[in-house]
Formats: structure tokens, sequence, C-alpha cells
């Protein structure tokens, strides 16, 4: 008999969207109908969403990749020889090879896509563990040393530095600490963190234990938002499998470290991603944010001192100790050092993950390897970071993807999410829309943000209905600013961020119609 | 109905107990709640602040706030579509017109025959494949409305 040829089909829930268990299924079927043995392997995504369901077919070049596969081609793949790598119409060759992969600089994601999410087996054989052993060789002060000269910064949106962060949780004297992992993941254009821990959870996993170790923290919290139902299964099972090998629990890999992980999971509010919010969320309580100070790194979960820190930067942990922090220091620009998991989203050709170290050209991100929009249509505006982040127009794309300049472009670079919007966007609607969000998701604690977001949204309607333009146009300047000066948190305060960037760029659309 | 039924009450006590030794076991209770009995009902907020020793405002006040508790039970098939910025680029906003138009019922609301749910959300991770939706726990991709009326009735049916 020959032996069975390797299958990967992914069961990231972006490939499930457009079908990749019915591909797989039919894979199946086929095979058995042709007396092929195969071994089929449900492997994260490689983030190249334009190509799912991508089936990957284990041959001597290399896994050679076939996509988009609909289920009723799977019998015409199948005869043309797709078990052996055979050439057909939606072969796309090598899959390591292709240019849109191998441009890229995957630390974070390294392991997405290639391994099978669950196996432990896989996840050793693929570097796994490294940082981790290393981290319980150094006394813990320098695992935080190690993360500070890294120059990682957070990943979730504020970008503060990681090491600092852990630094003061070190320095908390404390009998318990948590390390608490923010999975909430709300942005609009954002899907990193969903894919991570979908396609390579015990890199996360190894993370936390890695905080844990540096910071003295017992326990752990993956705070997962609700509508990432298979994030939470594969989460969770992986949990349980970390725990059997002993990278988990009391002993952790014989070291006498002790931490624990559990997953909690959200309810379908955004504003729980703010990390007070989610600390008041994961006590069992509604999710109002708190003041500050007190800082989550004294005051944290339950009182106790504790790490908050986005799936990203835990989970960029690992390959900084396991290379060291040079290596990680040595890519990136400015103060914006390593690497930046970008995700093209929206109207776009090519939509995916484009990990690369920070400092390419946003242009060059969106058009070379986005490959412009999907409709066809020319691109007109870009939001980056999410729902609070500012809208760019065409012209205003040659900005280095880095914090600094972002901001000094009077935008923010935020969890790393590209939306575009070909030139039937309508800029006031999503202004409009801004202010909507923000008053839909408001935690209601304070008035600029809870009145502020309704009253922009009637402002903006009578702006385009023509209603008194000018002394309309003041006044929503005048809650912006408001909003900005006397909101808690940045869900009040940011939300002008996109409705004077589509004032400034766009200010045909707010015309009366 | 002014209490929950026995059996409902008695479950609930259980799932209580199952949770007990959790830190902030509320918000985890009230998920499995909702996964058994496809709501939160409003009648339970006195047994649950029996149980876990809080005040029944603070029960009502944890439900309330997030979007996912329901207090009566949704259709057959839930649908849920999404309505956020990389959404909306590729059409979001004409697939819910459409969604609304052949259900005849507006977003938030359930069709009288009880078969179909509609409901939006903010962003469902799926932002490259848009405009995404969910129908029953399932994210679905790259919705046109013949696919999604497809899926709708698959759901319904199933
Ligand atoms: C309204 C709002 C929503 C946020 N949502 C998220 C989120 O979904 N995920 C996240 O990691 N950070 C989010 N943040 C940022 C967190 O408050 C916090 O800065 C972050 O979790 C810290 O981790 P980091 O330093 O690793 O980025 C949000 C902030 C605000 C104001
Ligand atoms: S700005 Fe808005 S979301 Fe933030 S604390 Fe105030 S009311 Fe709550
Ligand atoms: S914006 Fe619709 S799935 Fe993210």
């Amino acid at each position: 008999m020959t032996a069975p040829v390797t299958v990967y089909v992914p069961r990231d829930s972006a490939a499930l969207s457009v079908g990749a268990d019915q591909v797989a299924k039919e894979l199946e079927r086929a095979a058995a109908r042709v007396g092929r043995p195969i071994r089929l392997i449900r492997n994260g995504s490689r983030g190249m969403l334009w190509l799912e369901p991508l089936v990957e077919v284990v041959t001597e070049r290399g896994r050679v990749g076939y996509g988009p596969v609909e289920s009723s081609r799977v019998g015409d793949l199948v005869a043309a020889g797709l078990f052996d790598g055979a050439d057909h119409d939606l072969c796309q060759g090598v899959v390591d090879q292709l240019p849109w992969l191998r441009e890229q600089t995957r630390l974070c994601f390294a392991r997405v896509g290639v391994t099978d999410p669950l196996s432990p087996e896989d996840y050793l054989a693929h570097g796994g563990l490294l940082g981790l052993r290393r981290a319980l060789e150094l006394p813990a002060a320098d695992v935080v040393a190690e993360v500070t000269e890294s120059g990682l910064r957070g990943r979730g949106g504020a970008g503060f530095p990681a090491g600092i962060k852990w630094k003061t949780v070190a320095d908390t004297p404390g009998p318990l600490k948590f390390v608490c992992c923010n999975a909430d993941e709300g942005d609009s254009g954002t899907f990193a963190d969903r894919m991570l821990m979908e396609g390579d959870p015990f890199t996360l996993i190894e993370g936390m234990t890695i905080a844990a170790r540096a910071v003295g923290a017992q326990e752990g919290y993956i705070y997962i938002r609700s509508e990432y139902p298979d994030a939470v299964r594969t989460m969770r099972r992986a949990i349980d499998v970390a725990r059997a090998e002993g990278w988990l629990g009391a002993d952790i890999l014989g070291s006498g470290l002790r931490f624990d992980l559990f997953v909690r999971v959200g309810a379908g509010a955004y504003i729980c991603g703010e990390e007070t919010a989610m600390l008041e969320s994961l006590e069992g309580k509604r999710g109002m944010v708190r003041a500050k100070p007190p800082i989550p790194a004294i005051t944290g979960l339950f009182g106790k001192p504790t790490v908050v820190n986005n799936v990203l930067t835990l989970a960029s942990v690992p390959a900084i100790l396991a290379d060291g922090a040079a290596a990680y220091r040595d890519l990136g620009v400015e103060r914006s050092r390593g690497t930046q998991v970008f995700q093209l989203a929206g109207n776009i050709a090519r939509g995916g993950i484009f990990e690369t170290a920070f400092g390419m050209n946003l242009r060059e991100l969106i058009h070379r390897y986005g490959g412009g929009t999907l409709s066809g249509r020319p691109v007109r505006a870009v939001q980056v970071g999410g729902p609070l982040g500012a809208y760019l127009p065409e012209s205003g794309l040659d900005l280095p993807l880095e914090y600094e300049a972002f901001v000094a472009a009077g935008a923010m670079l935020g969890h790393g999410g590209i939306v575009v919007f070909d030139d039937t966007v309508d800029m006031a609607a999503m202004a409009r829309f801004a202010m909507e969000f923000c008053a839909e998701e408001s935690c209601g604690k304070c008035t600029p943000c809870r009145v502020g977001a309704v009253r922009g949204v009637e402002v903006i309607d009578r702006i385009v209905a023509g209603q008194d333009p000018d002394g309309n146009l003041a006044l929503l300047n005048d809650l912006c600013e408001l909003m900005t000066e006397g909101s808690l948190c940045a869900m009040g305060g940011l939300t002008p961020m996109p409705v004077r960037s589509a004032l400034l760029h766009f200010p045909d659309d707010f015309t009366a119609r | 109905m002014d209490s929950p039924g026995a059996s409902m009450a008695a479950r609930v006590r259980a799932l209580v107990a199952a949770h007990r030794g959790d830190r902030g076991a509320l918000l985890p209770i009230l998920h499995r709640i909702q996964a058994e009995f496809g709501y939160v009902d409003p009648d339970l907020v006195p047994l649950l602040a029996v149980e876990l020793n809080l005040s029944r405002a603070d029960v009502h006040g944890v439900i309330t706030f997030y979007t996912d508790f329901r207090s009566g039970p949704a259709g057959r098939a839930l649908v849920r579509l999404c309505r956020a910025e990389a959404c909306q680029s590729v059409g979001a906003e004409q697939l819910v017109a459409h969604a609304e138009q052949v259900l005849g019922i507006k977003v938030g609301q359930t069709t009288p025959d009880g078969s179909v749910t509609l409901e939006q959300v903010f962003c469902l991770g799926n932002c490259a494949l848009g405009p995404a939706g969910q129908i029953n726990e399932r994210v679905q991709g790259r919705l046109t409305p013949a696919r999604l009326e497809a899926l709708m009735v698959e759901a319904v049916h199933s």
C-alpha cells in the first residue's frame, strides 16, 4: 500500500466561513473513491484569506497549495492529480515560496497555518517552548529586562512598553498576582488575535507563562469575546493539552514554577476591551471603566497586581526569549521595534495577515501586497487602528507603519487593522457611524461620551440635511473637543478621531445632497 | 410566570454549584444558563442573587449590561449580520436591508412564526472576507443576498 499523503485544510473560522469543512469532507470522500490513503490535518490559516479554503498537499517539492477551493471542485481537482501536487488552474505552487508569504517576517505567526494547532509534538518540532525554557533558566528580573530591551510595545492599541509594565508588577509585592490576556479584539478590521488563538494557541500559553515567571504570578485569565466561539474552544482544549504535558500546573517543565490558566468569555460589549472594564468583567461585574490611577499593574484583578497585555504582545514574547532581545530590537524603526502583525481588511483584493518589521510604507502594503480594492475601483479612504482610528485619504498613504509617524499624521496604528474603502464610500456616513458606535458601546460612566455621541449623530444628520451647516459644523467641532478633553477613556476620547479626519479630508461629503 | 419552573431552578442551582470555586463566577454562570435554555429568564435574578450572595440589583445590572444575554428565546435561526466598518466597505448595509426586506422584520426582531431572529453585530473577526455574518454560531463570509437566504433556509430546517 502507498504511504498516505498528508493534506492540510484549515480549521480557522475565516476558512470555515467560506466552506473549509465541506472541502475537507469532500477530500476524504474523493480519496476513498480513488483508493488513495490520506492523512488530513486541520491547520490554522496561512493568513492569505483570499485563497481560503486553501488546501495544501505535502509533496517532495514542499507543501503545494490550491485555492480558493470550493467543495464542488474537489472531484475535479483530485482527478487532475491534487494528491500528487499536480498543476491546475487553482494551484498556487509551493506555499512557502509565494512572495506574499516569503516577504513577511513571521515571528508571532511563525507556526500559524504551518502546524496542527493542538499537537504538542508539532509545537516542539517547530521551536515551541524554547523561550519558556530559557526564561526558566534566567533570574526573573532578567526575563523582565530581556522584554524591556527588546523594545516590545503593547499591541492592543496604546503601545505602552511591555517590559515597563512587567517591571511594575514584578516590583509590587503580593502573595497573589495575575496575568490577564486581553483577547476582546473588538476593532473592526482586526482578526490576528483570533487567528493566533485558533492557529497556534500554545504560543499564547507559553507567552503568558513567561510573563507569570517574570512577575511572580500564579494565575492567568484569557478574556475572549463571545463572537469567537472557535477560538474559545481551541484555547480551552490547548490549555487541557498543556496541563497534561506539564506545560501548565504545579510544576511547569519540572522547574517548580506554578501557574495555571483559565478562559473567560465576554458577552458582547466592545468597552470590555478597555483593560479596566475587562478586569471588572472578569470579576463578574458590569464592564464599567475604572478611573486610573490606580493602575492595573498595582491594583488590578480583584485588587491584585496584574499584567494586562494583548494576545499579540504576549505571543511575541516566546520568540524574544528564544532568540534574545537584540534580534528583536534589530527589526523595525525608531521607537517601533520588532514586527507588527498587520491585518488587511475591508474592500481589499488580497486580505489577510501580513507580519513585517515596523516601517513598511502603508501604500506599498495596500497596493503591492493587498492588490488594491476588491471591487477594482480606486481606493478612496483607509481606516487604520479600528473604529477609534483616523481615516486617511488616498493621498495620505505614504506613511511608514510606525507608532510615532502615525501620531504625527493625526492617526494611530492601534492593533494593526487596515480597512480599505473604495470611491463609493460616503464619509459623512462613516463619521456618523463612528458617533453611533460610540453611543451604542459607551459604558455610560461619563457624560461627554454617553451624551456627546448621541448629540454627535444628530448634529451630523443636520449637517448633511443642509440645516445651518456652518453653525452645526461649529457645534460638531465643539462636541469633538469636549469628548476629547472630557472623557475618562479612549472610547469617548478618540471617537472624534475618525469624525474629524473624515471632516478634514473629505469635506465635500458633508454638504447637503 | 412569576417564578421560573422548578426544574429550571434546580438546574440553575446545579450550575452555580459547578462554578462555586471560580473567581467572578456570575458571567460564566450566565453563559451556561443561556447555552442551556437559550435565554436568561429575568425571573432567575432573585435565585442567582441568593445563591451568589449578591444584591438583585447587581445581578440585574450585569445581565442587562451585556447585549449577549437575551430575556426570551430567539428564533430557530439566530442570524447576526456584521455592520462594522470593514463589512460596510463591501456592502454590509445593503445586505442588512435585504435581510430585513425578505424577512419582513427589522434588526433586533424575530419573525412572527419564530423561525428567524435578526440581529446586528460589530465585527466577527472575518473582516477580510466580508460581508460577514453568524448563523447559529457558525461564521459565514462573502455573504451575498442569495447565499444568505440559502443559509437561513438551511438553518431554519436543520
Ligand atoms: C474602548 C477600548 C477598547 C479596547 N479594546 C481592546 C481590545 O479589544 N484588545 C486589546 O488588547 N486592547 C484593547 N484596548 C486597549 C487596552 O485598554 C489596553 O491598553 C491593552 O489591553 C493593554 O495591553 P498591551 O499593552 O499589550 O497592548 C482597548 C482600549 C479602549 C479604550
Ligand atoms: S469615555 Fe465612554 S466608555 Fe470611556 S469611561 Fe467614559 S462613558 Fe465609559
Ligand atoms: S468588520 Fe465585519 S467581520 Fe470584522
